[in-house]
């Protein structure tokens, strides 16, 4: 764009003329060229940066999926563990992540959802709005394993849930409401204010406004929300690991139910954590194989996810 | 009645009974959700300061000695000691570090996102970055028990690839995407006229970039760098399975270590519920808790800090 300046300037009958005696038009001067040359320069290491936490990273994947390969199947997904853990498949790991990722969301789908219509629609810039947004912000920030301890004090034992899939979902729920009202919020607020004006203007209240105007304006923002919500909660180990979550459960192959809620259960993430310290001699193929269906798991849901938001945007009227 | 124009005024229209009051019971239920993160983060911190309280009045515990003595012998018959300074210079050496590695690359990857690369090339990186950040932190942790560790034993020649570099790489990769995106957020709230003002004065990018947008951004460059630490000290998979387990201030990077969230992690399943031991863990989580509170609310002001001063430009 700079250059595009000086062409235009130099242009002008009075000012080529001027130039031209000075310099040859364009040539650089010492200053500019040490200018541009850093500019190379810095441009090179900061693409070097950005290179170097990607790069390493497909690396890694991809060494992670070559390990996996003899293993990966259809029959890995189906099968129960056999010998201790040491061979066989991940299907009680598999549905119970299912389980736990439905009835968390099922939790915090509405809350999260109702929280940012509030934030959003309902608060005025006070100081209680403020506090919601600092609590909020807090909530994500939490550790994990706090969240592990509140599960543990507040449902396993003051709620008297006791070890259960239900301990683990509301743990899971709490942590990853945050996720779902940031979103939310951002596909609320992504629908212009003239659309609510227009619909208050024909007498509609603050709520029919929301159902009629804001909701069905924002339900792909909202949805890409709720999706992220899933991987997160797929991939999260430690608030569930002391709630309801064991390292091993007898369940029959291919189950589609296998589990009741005040039970505990196997999870993916638990079981990649198991099979990689605890169990001895597994066969070397299986924690990898368990790390590859995690990482596709949560990746495929993500990548849904910004596929839905990438198509919204082309669609978008506004 | 008659109004002006001499015509009968109709009845306005009003809507059912049940729609009025239910509209209401709605609104309340949606002003409930909307306070339901403050009541959430209190219960937090009332149910995990609840399992801890009791030991806090026990007569072998003393306050002085679980935040400054590094003994952590939780299990000892003799003589049962609960230090957590091992294990908060744990936590404090792999945060410092991965921060170290993670800070330069995550600024300047953030940099080059927002002012280097053409705008297909921003939207491909900024997917893969969030791609980044949603690997699970367990998945972190089993790349850093197998594949880091076995590259880091062969390169430095370290007796165990578990320790303090391995946990420090791993949470840098984890908290390089949040710098990213934040840090990006923070160099385009900078108002399009500074970059205009100094492009029209001949400055090429770089220039741009280190004499007006590190300055003009520095408080919310700040603040990405924040919730990096804040996600850094938080993290326990990946530091459980990655760092080690030996219970002591480091004395290289080459150490293992074990951080606060590992403790938690490694112990509370071995812990018997209510045993002094099990609250001890409970009070490690308070102290978590208001750690990470700090940062994240140090993380909030210095960004509502940048709003104000935007709002009052």
């Amino acid at each position: 764009m700079s250059s595009m300046e000086t062409q235009n300037a130099a242009q002008t009958p009075e000012n080529q003329e001027a130039l031209s005696q000075v310099t040859p038009r364009f040539a650089e001067t010492p200053a500019v060229r040490k200018k541009l040359l850093y500019q190379k320069i810095a441009k090179i290491i900061f693409g070097l940066m950005a290179a170097a936490m990607i790069v390493p990273l497909l690396l890694i994947l991809s060494y992670l999926v070559a390990k996996a390969w003899p293993t990966l199947s259809w029959e890995f997904l189906v099968d129960v563990p056999k010998r201790g853990m040491t061979e066989g498949g991940i299907w009680p790991a598999l549905i119970g992540t299912v389980y736990l990722v439905f009835i968390s969301l099922a939790v915090s789908a509405p809350i999260g959802i109702l929280a940012a219509v509030y934030l959003n629609e309902y608060a005025k810039d006070n100081w209680l709005n403020r506090i919601i947004n600092l609590a909020v912000i807090n909530l994500a920030g939490v550790p994990s394993i706090v969240h592990a301890l509140f599960g543990l004090g507040a449902f396993v034992y003051a709620a008297k849930m006791g070890y259960s899939i239900i301990s683990a979902s509301l743990t899971l729920a709490i942590m990853t409401l945050p996720v779902i009202i940031a979103s939310t919020r951002e596909a609320l607020a992504s629908v212009p204010i003239a659309f609510r004006e227009a619909c208050w203007n024909m007498g509609a209240t603050r709520w029919q406004t929301i159902k009629a105007i804001v909701l069905p304006n924002s339900i792909s923002g909202i949805l890409t929300g709720v999706i992220l919500q899933v991987s997160r909660a797929a991939g999260e180990t430690a608030p569930i690991m002391f709630t309801g979550v064991v390292f091993y459960k007898a369940v029959e192959r291919g189950t589609l139910f296998p589990y009741y809620l005040n039970e505990q259960c196997m999870a993916l993430s638990m079981h990649l954590y198991t099979l990689s310290t605890q169990v001895p001699n597994v066969q070397e193929s299986l924690p990898y194989a368990t790390a590859v269906v995690l990482l596709g798991a949560v990746l495929l849901v993500n990548a849904t996810s910004i596929a839905l938001r990438v198509y919204m945007r082309s669609r978008k009227k506004w | 009645m008659k109004d002006i124009a001499g015509q009968s005024a109709r009845k306005r229209p009003t809507r059912p009974l049940w729609a009025v009051y239910g509209e209401k019971v709605l609104e309340w239920i949606i002003r409930l959700s909307g306070i339901s993160a403050v009541l959430f983060v209190m219960a937090i911190f009332f149910f995990v300061f609840r399992e801890a309280v009791p030991v806090l009045f026990s007569p072998d515990f003393s306050l002085k000695e679980f935040l400054f003595s590094t003994e952590w012998y939780p299990t000892s018959a003799s003589n049962v000691r609960y230090g957590t300074l091992a294990l908060t210079a744990g936590t404090f050496s792999v945060t410092a570090l991965a921060m170290v590695i993670a800070v330069p690359f995550g600024l300047g990857a953030a940099i080059f996102v927002s002012e280097f690369c053409g705008p297909k090339m921003r939207e491909t990186l900024k997917i893969v970055i969030e791609l980044l950040a949603a690997i699970p932190s367990v998945v972190w942790g089993f790349i850093g028990l197998t594949i880091m560790s076995k590259i880091i034993s062969q390169t430095t020649g370290a007796p165990v690839g578990v320790n303090v570099l391995n946990g420090a790489i791993i949470l840098a990769l984890m908290s390089v995407p949040i710098i990213v995106s934040i840090g990006e957020d923070a160099l385009k709230a900078v108002p399009d006229g500074f970059r205009e003002a100094a492009l029209a004065l001949g400055a090429t990018p770089w220039q741009l970039v280190y004499r007006v947008l590190l300055p003009a951004a520095k408080n919310g460059l700040l603040a990405a760098v924040l919730l990096g630490v804040g996600r850094a000290v938080g993290e326990t998979m990946a530091v459980l399975m990655a760092t080690g387990h030996a219970v002591h201030i480091p004395s290289g990077i080459l150490d293992s270590v074990r951080t606060l969230t590992a403790n938690i992690a490694a112990e509370l399943g071995e812990a018997p519920a209510g045993s002094p031991h099990y609250r001890v863990l409970f009070l490690t989580g308070v102290l978590l808790f208001s750690i990470t509170f700090v940062i994240n609310l140090s993380a909030d002001l210095v960004i509502r800090g940048i709003r104000r001063k935007g709002r009052g430009a």
